[in-house]
C-alpha cells in the first residue's frame, strides 16, 4: 500500500509541473490550473489510506471548514484585491506548516526521548519558515488592504533587533537539539519566528509589495518542502520546491525590473521619506498645466495611437471598465489603442493585466516595456491612469534620484502625455516626477474612474 | 547524515531546477495566476496536517493537526478557484478581437 500511496504522490507532482507548463500560454492555462487540481486531489485522495491515520473525523471537520472558507474567499474576493488575496493565501500556507512542525515535535518529544537530529532539524526548519511566512504574509496582506500603513515603518536599531531575535532563535533550537522536551524553550523560539516575520515585512513599502509577496511565495513553497522532510514524504518535497522556484524568480524579475537588489529591497527602507529631485524646488516653480475634460477628449480622439500606463491608481479607483470603455469609443473613431504594462505597475507581478483581462482587454493589445518603449516616440498621445515612478523619466535623467537606472517606460518621448492623478502627491516612493511638469504633459486630477467617465462623456460629444 | 536525509535532499535540488525551467517560460500577463496558481500548489502540506489530524496523536497535536488542515484547505481551494477565475477571463481573449 505504502508503495501505491508513494506512487501517487509522484502522479501528482508529475500533474503540478504539466500544469504550470501550461499556463505558459493563456489558451492552455486554464486547462493547466485544472490539472493542477486534479493532482492535488490525488495527493489528499492517497493520504486518506495512509496507515498512520487512524480517525477521519478530524480530517473531516478541518477539510470541510477549510474548504468552505476557500471557496467563498476566492468568489468573493476582487479582481483588485487579488494581492491581497495571494498574500493571505500564503499565510494560511506558512501557518498550516507550522502547525504540523509544531504537533509532530509535541508528539514525538515525550519527556527522557531524545530526537534523531535529522528529524528535529526538520522540524525546526518546517516550524520556523512555516511562521515567518504566517505572520509575514498576514502583514503584508494588511498593508495591501491598508489596514495597515502602506509607509515603511522604520525605527532605530531594526537591523540589529532583527539580528539578535535571529540568534537567538537560532540559540533557542540549538539548545533543544541538546537536551530536547522544553516546551517552553520550543514556545519562544515559534513567538521569536512569528515577530521576526512581522519585522522583516513591515519596513517594506507600497511600491515595493511585489517583491515581499512574491518571497513569501516562495517562503511558503519551502515550509511545504520542509514538512517534506519532516515526514519523510517526496511528494510534499518536490511540491514545495516547485513553489519555492517559482517564487524565487518572480521576487527576481520584479527586482530587475527597479534595478535594485534583493538587500536593498528588503533592508533599504525605500520611501521611507519624501526624497526630492535635485531641482526640485525648480520643478514646482515651473507648474504644472491642468486640464478639462473637454480638452483631453478633444486630443484623444483626433490622435492617430493612444498608449495608455496604468498603474496601482488604477486597481485603487476600479476603473478597469472605464478603460476599456474608452478605448472602445476611440477604437471606433479610428485611433489605435494599445497598453503599456511596466513589470512593476501595481502590487504583485501581473497585477495590470489581470485587471484589464477583467474588463475584456485583448491581451495581445497588452504591451511588456520592452515591446512599447520603442513605440513612444510614434506615439500621439499617452494616457497615465494612476501610475507615478514606472513613468519617471528622473530614473533616467537624475543620477542622484533613488529610482535612478530603474527601467521606465518612456512615456514622455510620446508628443503629449495626459496624466489621471488624484492629487499632487508623490507615489509610494516618494518621488517627485518631473513628467508632471513636462511641458508636453497636461494634468487631469480627480479619481481615475470619475475622470475616465467625464472623458467617455466628452469623447462620445466630439 | 543519514542516507534518507540525502535522498530527500537529492529529490529538493532537483525539484527546484525542475521548478526554475517550467516557470521562466511563463509570460508576464500570466504572472497574476502563476502565482495564485503555485500558491495552491504550496497548499500540499495538506498531506502533512492530515496525518497528524489523524494519526490519533496527543490531543494538542490533534488540535494542531485540525487547524492546519482547515488552513491549508483554505489555500488549496481558495487558491485553485481563484486562479481559475483569472484564467478564464484570459481565456475568451483571443477570439474576440482582430
Amino acid at each position: 500500500m505504502t508503495g501505491i500511496i508513494e506512487l501517487a504522490y509522484l502522479v501528482a507532482a508529475s500533474l503540478f509541473i504539466i500544469g504550470l507548463k501550461r499556463l505558459a500560454a493563456p489558451v492552455t492555462a486554464r486547462q493547466g490550473n485544472f490539472l493542477s487540481a486534479v493532482g492535488m486531489l490525488i495527493a489528499i485522495v492517497a493520504t486518506l489510506f495512509d496507515r498512520q491515520i487512524l480517525s477521519f473525523q478530524w480530517i473531516v471537520v478541518g477539510g470541510v471548514i477549510g474548504s468552505a472558507l476557500g471557496l467563498w474567499m476566492a468568489r468573493a474576493v476582487k479582481m483588485t484585491a487579488m494581492p491581497q488575496m495571494v498574500g493571505i493565501l500564503n499565510g494560511f500556507g506558512g501557518g498550516a506548516s507550522q502547525l504540523v512542525g509544531a504537533a509532530v515535535w509535541h508528539q514525538l518529544s515525550q519527556p527522557g526521548t531524545v530526537l534523531p537530529l535529522n528529524t528535529a532539524v526538520s522540524i525546526y526548519t518546517c516550524t520556523l519558515i512555516g511562521a515567518v511566512t504566517f505572520s509575514g504574509s498576514i502583514v503584508a496582506a494588511g498593508k495591501l488592504q491598508e489596514v495597515i500603513s502602506g509607509r515603511p515603518v522604520i525605527f532605530r536599531f531594526q537591523h540589529l533587533i532583527n539580528l539578535i531575535l535571529l540568534l537567538s532563535g537560532a540559540a533557542m533550537g540549538t539548545y533543544l537539539l541538546i537536551s530536547p522536551g522544553h516546551p517552553g524553550v520550543f514556545i519562544a523560539m515559534n513567538v521569536i519566528a512569528l515577530a521576526v516575520g512581522v519585522l522583516i515585512v513591515i519596513p517594506i513599502g507600497g511600491a515595493d509589495m511585489p517583491v515581499v509577496i512574491c518571497l513569501l511565495n516562495s517562503y511558503s513553497g519551502l515550509a511545504a518542502a520542509t514538512t517534506g522532510f519532516v515526514i519523510s514524504n517526496h511528494g510534499l518535497i518536490i511540491s514545495g520546491a516547485l513553489v519555492g522556484a517559482s517564487g524565487i524568480i518572480l521576487a527576481q524579475i520584479m527586482c530587475r525590473a527597479m534595478n535594485r537588489s534583493f538587500a536593498n529591497v528588503l533592508f533599504g527602507g525605500f520611501g521611507a521619506q519624501v526624497v526630492p529631485v535635485g531641482d526640485d524646488r525648480g520643478l514646482a516653480a515651473r507648474g504644472v498645466r491642468e486640464t478639462t475634460a473637454e480638452d483631453a477628449a478633444v486630443l484623444l480622439s483626433y490622435a492617430r495611437s493612444v498608449v495608455v500606463a496604468p498603474g496601482y491608481g488604477l486597481a485603487v479607483s476600479q476603473a478597469q471598465y472605464q478603460v476599456r470603455e474608452l478605448a472602445d469609443l476611440l477604437e471606433k473613431r479610428g485611433v489605435a489603442v494599445k497598453y503599456a504594462i511596466h513589470p512593476v505597475a501595481g502590487r504583485m507581478p501581473g497585477h495590470m493585466n489581470v485587471l484589464l483581462a477583467e474588463a475584456d482587454v485583448p491581451y495581445p493589445q497588452l504591451l511588456d516595456m520592452d515591446q512599447i518603449n520603442p513605440e513612444f516616440d510614434r506615439t500621439d498621445a499617452v494616457l497615465v491612469i494612476g501610475a507615478n515612478d514606472v513613468v519617471n523619466p528622473a530614473a533616467r535623467n537624475s543620477p542622484t534620484s533613488p529610482i535612478y537606472g530603474m527601467p521606465i517606460l518612456d512615456v514622455d518621448k510620446a508628443r503629449y502625455i495626459i496624466v489621471l492623478k488624484r492629487s499632487m502627491n508623490p507615489g509610494f516612493a516618494g518621488i517627485e516626477n518631473e513628467l508632471f511638469y513636462n511641458e508636453k504633459t497636461v494634468m487631469l486630477f480627480g479619481d481615475a474612474r470619475k475622470s475616465l467617465t467625464r472623458l467617455i462623456d466628452e469623447v462620445k460629444k466630439v | 547524515m543519514s542516507e534518507g536525509l540525502v535522498i530527500l535532499l537529492v529529490i529538493f535540488v532537483l525539484a527546484m531546477f525542475v521548478g526554475f525551467e517550467v516557470i521562466t517560460k511563463v509570460p508576464t500577463t500570466l504572472h497574476t495566476p502563476l502565482m495564485s496558481g503555485s500558491n495552491a500548489i504550496s497548499g500540499i502540506t495538506i498531506i502533512g496536517s492530515m496525518v497528524v489530524a489523524g494519526m490519533g496523536a496527543t490531543t494538542l497535536a490533534t488540535i494542531f493537526g485540525v487547524i492546519a488542515v482547515a488552513f491549508a484547505m483554505i489555500n488549496v481551494v481558495g487558491g485553485y478557484v481563484v486562479t481559475d477565475r483569472m484564467l478564464q477571463m484570459f481565456k475568451r481573449k483571443p477570439e474576440s478581437e482582430q
